[in-house]
């Protein structure tokens, strides 16, 4: 098969299994959650709720779309697109599995992580552009929100990399798997890996760091004037975004594919898919329990707090790695 | 940078972690309503009822005081004349027209207290939705037990309620079940009557 068949077909197996994922991880959160505030959560469609995301898909589908009178019609169309674009095109580099066992990933990059934080930096783009562009006080507010936010904790984000980077000695992400094969980073990282989570939470605008929605301030933020399957594509970004913040979480600290206690008779995916299914569970879990944090909270707690961590982090692990080779 | 603030403040999420994750596993108090019904008070405040007499005579004697005691002017009666060709109640009048703006009803039950015959009583029926506002004027077509209908006791019979000495009415024709205070046409739906693990 000539190569640009195979990527084509990967692409379209992954579109279809991530879409998928997204629709699930949905119902799971509205399940979760629900359990956790002693209620059964949706389940009326289908049995225990399973065609939930199907009712919600047709609903945003036959939305009316509409448009502020005051909004800037081109970027305000595209912002809901470019969201989702950056929030796909991740899952071009992330492996499912060694390499060396084959097809599991669409490309392998050797730079993966520097292409992965270009990549989900670009993502705010979608919600500040959305959000100045519907030309509306409260989107506005939102996309500022979400601009300061993100400067704020990438740097601590890209820190907490560099410390696993530098006990892989690679920038690839199949490279850096492998190189967990006898002890998962989370271990000697643990302080990037706490950093790491934290960050993650923040860079995808999830509770308790959702200040970019904020419903009780902001109506709902940078997509209030949204409806229909424009808003749905932002819904979709998000959730897209956690599922690619998760595996990257895997991938970088919790071995990626390697199973844990030399249990190898359980095949790779399956322990990749298992720590990824871990993170979003917390991500609920850590929904329904926090509330949202105070924004010059949040801003101090990324700059006076996780900065310096991370950073000295970094330091201690550069000296301990440089030390001992 | 006052670390030991945030270690205190790391200690608390991890008590609240713990506390949600521990509620994931509780049994839900939620009633699956449709399905499963909950057994309300015996007493409960629903759709009103017009009653007949067991003979078939409806108890109304187009008097108003129930309009009159009405503190929302939700009921509208218009009395006539029994003659002996069309007689309707035994007393000498009967509600012509007898009107309950549904909307408008509070559901406290003065109408039920103000009636001298315990014509109009309040049942526990309460599923009344629809899509217009003229369905919710209920006029004696559906307020009225048909002559056929089901025996019932009073509220002030029904368990837990007060007895009342009011002369036969235990012979009243209602659509209320006697033993449990529901709605006796109603027989669709489970009943949930135990109130073990139910919030509040």
């Amino acid at each position: 098969m000539p190569i640009w068949l195979v990527v084509l077909v990967k692409s379209g197996i992954l579109l279809f299994v991530v879409i998928t994922t997204f629709a699930y991880a949905m119902l799971a959160e509205r399940k979760v959650m629900g359990w956790m505030q002693l209620r059964p959560g949706p389940n009326r469609v289908g049995p225990w709720g399973l065609l939930q995301p199907a009712a919600d898909a047709a609903k945003l589908m036959l939305k009316e779309d509409l448009m502020p009178r005051t909004a800037d019609p081109l970027i305000y169309r595209l912002a809901p697109f470019l969201s989702l674009l950056t929030a796909f095109s991740v899952y071009a580099i992330i492996p499912f599995g060694a390499s060396s066992a084959g097809t599991w990933a669409i490309g392998n990059v050797n730079a993966g992580v520097l292409f992965l934080l270009a990549i989900t930096s670009l993502g705010v783009y979608g919600i500040s552009l959305g959000g100045w562009a519907s030309g509306s006080k409260y989107p506005l507010l939102g996309s500022v929100r979400a601009t300061a936010q993100m400067i704020s904790y990438e740097l601590a984000m890209g820190l907490s990399f560099i410390g696993v980077l530098i006990l892989a000695g690679t920038t690839s992400l199949d490279g850096i798997v492998n190189a967990q094969q006898r002890l998962w980073f989370f271990i000697p990282q643990f302080v990037a890996f706490v950093v790491y989570v934290i960050t993650a939470v923040a860079e995808t605008n999830r509770s308790p760091f959702d200040l970019v929605e904020a419903e009780t301030e902001l109506v709902a933020g940078f997509h209030t004037e949204y409806s229909g399957l424009r808003f749905g594509l932002f819904f979709i970004a998000e959730y897209v975004n956690m599922l690619t913040v998760s595996c990257i979480a895997s991938l970088l600290f919790l071995g990626g594919w390697n199973a844990p206690f030399g249990w190898t008779w359980v095949p790779g995916i399956v322990w990749f898919l298992l720590k990824v299914g871990f993170f979003m569970f917390f991500y609920i879990w850590l929904r329904s329990t926090l509330p949202r944090f105070r924004y010059d909270r949040l801003m101090a707690f990324g700059w006076k707090v996780l900065l310096p961590i991370a950073t000295l982090n970094l330091l201690v692990t550069a000296v301990v790695v440089a030390v001992w080779s | 940078m006052a670390m030991h603030k945030h270690l205190y403040n790391v200690g608390a999420i991890l008590k609240g972690l713990s506390i949600t994750l521990g509620m994931m596993f509780k049994r839900k108090p939620t009633i699956p309503y449709p399905s499963i019904r909950k057994q309300h008070a015996p007493r409960f405040h629903g759709l009103h009822e017009l009653r007949r007499y067991d003979d078939g005579k409806e108890r109304c004697i187009g008097c108003e005081l129930c309009s009159i005691a009405c503190p929302a002017n939700a009921i509208t009666v218009i009395g006539a004349e029994n003659t002996p060709e069309d007689r309707h109640s035994p007393g000498e009048r009967y509600a012509a027209r007898y009107e309950i703006d549904e909307l408008r009803c509070i559901f406290c039950g003065m109408c039920e207290e103000a009636c001298p015959t315990d014509a109009i009583v309040l049942t526990p029926r309460f599923e009344m939705s629809d899509y217009r506002r003229g369905a919710f004027i209920y006029g004696k077509d559906r307020l009225l037990v048909p002559p056929e209908g089901g025996v019932g006791s009073p509220p002030d019979e029904r368990p837990g309620g007060i007895p009342a000495d009011l002369g036969g009415v235990a012979q009243t024709k209602s659509t209320t079940d006697v033993a449990s205070g529901y709605d006796a046409t109603f027989n669709g739906a489970k009943l949930k009557t135990e109130r073990k693990g139910l919030a509040g």
